[in-house]
């Protein structure tokens, strides 16, 4: 039980206030524009917009400014905020497969048809320190080649899907649940848990998928499709009586394909795993497919080796890093009176013992 | 020129706030008009599928600004609506205005002194990407190492 406690108006006021000054830094070097974050410091915004749950790179940024870089303070913004906003209703799933891609990779065929884009990427590069940019360096603008690519890139997870080696992906146009509106409880389906994987902490969604690579609850997956581009977002409008797109929005979207020797049920074909994030989130995304597929140990009829991320209750639950700073960071405001009546206890237990 | 709505009011939709602001002025109309319902942030759902193509699921939500309005000097009723992206009013405030005058004689005027350039200008930014995109193509060689001779 928490028991309130009074007072201390002044020195918070006092503390927040010393936080807005320490917020700016050294007054001798430039304040930050969010215009800056929000372009500079894109892939900051864009885990604040997927864990935020919120695609908005201007607020991300602001979330960010505001939160001294604390990406988890950040997300906490983002959630609070969103919290405010009248909900105008639900779009039309977006169509990935029309995605003007800005990379495009499969691990599975290098000749994957409309070819492999590496796109702006981190992979290959030495991970050594540019002190160039210590010396604000400026970019040069990325050459261009005057080509024209084959859009849309046909889905590899297609190509697979044709012979019937890899699982069709069941289709059906239920109302997916909302755990904003509804909170999560288990059994969890998989609209459900895609949800709550898509908006995990990346930190934790990382770990555990590579639980699953070191062999806790091993599923062997290749990265059939990773790729990262841009998607109109279209709703209808009830008020029109028709469609219309209301924005275009960044997306990662990353599509495994996994052994599966067959079960009694099934010949051998491969399975799949899904992950789509906000923003270019590459990593999440991986780390959602793996543990998306994980999750589907049951209904592919696997055995549960008992490993943490198969347990659906286990990993929704522990996903979610607000609900989780939460919970955790609630324990350092005043205690007082849940730690005094421990006290006595404990005393009384020791004067008890000393009779 | 631009035939259908819903095409319009993407394009509008889509395009960021400054070019349409832009686009707006240079057209140097201000139709009186009035408020069915004033620009109201808010968000939408948007949705994903599993596995790109499979049963629905809700992926996060997107900042989305709309509003509508009536042209008060026609008739008969034009009305005009917005959905835009983004928590822009003044952005919303004009793609309903737009709209709006879609409708009307000015029709042929809008669309080559403001659809037109955001088509344009959204086009480059797209062929820009696919080329930036192209320079990135890689074509990846196995090559068989003797090994397992």
């Amino acid at each position: 039980m928490y028991v309130a406690v009074k007072g201390g108006e002044k020195a918070i006021d006092q503390a927040h206030a010393w936080l807005a000054e320490v917020r700016r830094g050294d007054q001798n070097t430039a304040v930050l524009d969010t215009a800056q974050i929000r372009d500079q410091l894109t892939l900051a915004c864009n885990r604040v917009m997927a864990e935020g749950s919120l695609y908005d790179p201007d607020l991300a940024a602001l979330a960010i400014k505001q939160a001294r870089g604390d990406l988890v303070e950040a997300i906490f913004l983002i959630r609070a905020y969103r919290t405010t906003l009248p909900r105008f209703g639900a779009s039309a799933p977006i169509d990935t497969g029309a995605m003007t891609c800005i990379r495009r990779i499969s691990a599975t065929f290098k000749d994957a048809p409309g070819g492999q884009l590496l796109g702006p990427t981190f992979d290959y590069t030495h991970r050594l320190l540019d002190f160039t940019l210590l010396a604000n360096g400026e970019a040069e603008l990325a050459e261009t080649e005057r080509q024209t690519l084959n859009e849309p890139l046909a889905r590899v997870s297609d190509i697979l899907g044709k012979d019937a080696l890899l699982q069709p992906e069941p289709s059906g146009n239920e109302e997916p649940g909302d755990l904003t509106r509804q909170p999560l409880a288990f059994p969890a389906d998989r609209a459900l848990r895609l949800q709550s994987l898509s908006r995990a902490d990346e930190g934790f969604a990382l770990c555990l998928a590579y639980s699953t690579q070191r062999g806790y609850g091993r599923n062997h997956p290749f990265i059939g499709e990773l790729r990262v581009g841009h998607v109109e977002v279209s709703m209808e409008i009830p008020e029109l009586g028709f469609s219309i797109v209301i924005g275009e929005i960044t997306v990662t979207e990353c599509e495994t394909v996994n052994q599966f020797v067959g079960s009694r049920k099934q010949p051998a074909q491969f399975t799949r795993g899904y992950g789509l994030t906000f923003g270019h989130t590459e990593r999440k995304a991986i780390a959602m497919a793996l543990l998306d597929r994980a999750l589907r140990w049951e209904e592919l009829g696997e055995d549960d080796t008992g490993a943490p991320a198969q347990d659906a209750e286990f990993v929704l639950s522990h996903a979610d890093n607000i609900q989780a700073t939460g919970f955790l960071e609630h324990i350092k405001l005043p205690h007082y009176v849940d730690f005094q009546s421990e006290l006595e206890l404990v005393r009384r237990l020791r004067a008890e013992a000393e009779q | 020129m631009m035939q259908s709505r819903a095409e319009w009011m993407g394009l509008l939709a889509r395009s960021n706030p400054p070019m349409v602001a832009q686009a707006w002025e240079s057209l140097g109309l201000s139709p009186p008009f009035k408020w069915l319902r004033a620009p109201e942030l808010g968000a939408v759902m948007v949705r994903g599928q599993a596995g790109g193509s499979g049963k629905p699921f809700n992926l996060g939500e997107m900042t989305v600004t709309r509003c509508a309005l009536q042209l008060v000097d026609e008739q008969p009723t034009v009305v005009g609506h917005a959905y835009v992206q983004g928590r822009n009013k003044a952005h919303a405030e004009q793609a309903a205005l737009v709209d709006a005058l879609m409708q009307t004689q000015h029709a042929n005027q809008v669309d080559r002194m403001v659809l037109q350039p955001l088509a344009n200008a959204l086009a480059l930014q797209v062929a820009e990407q696919k080329e930036k995109a192209a320079a990135t193509k890689v074509d990846f060689f196995t090559l068989v190492r003797g090994e397992d001779e």
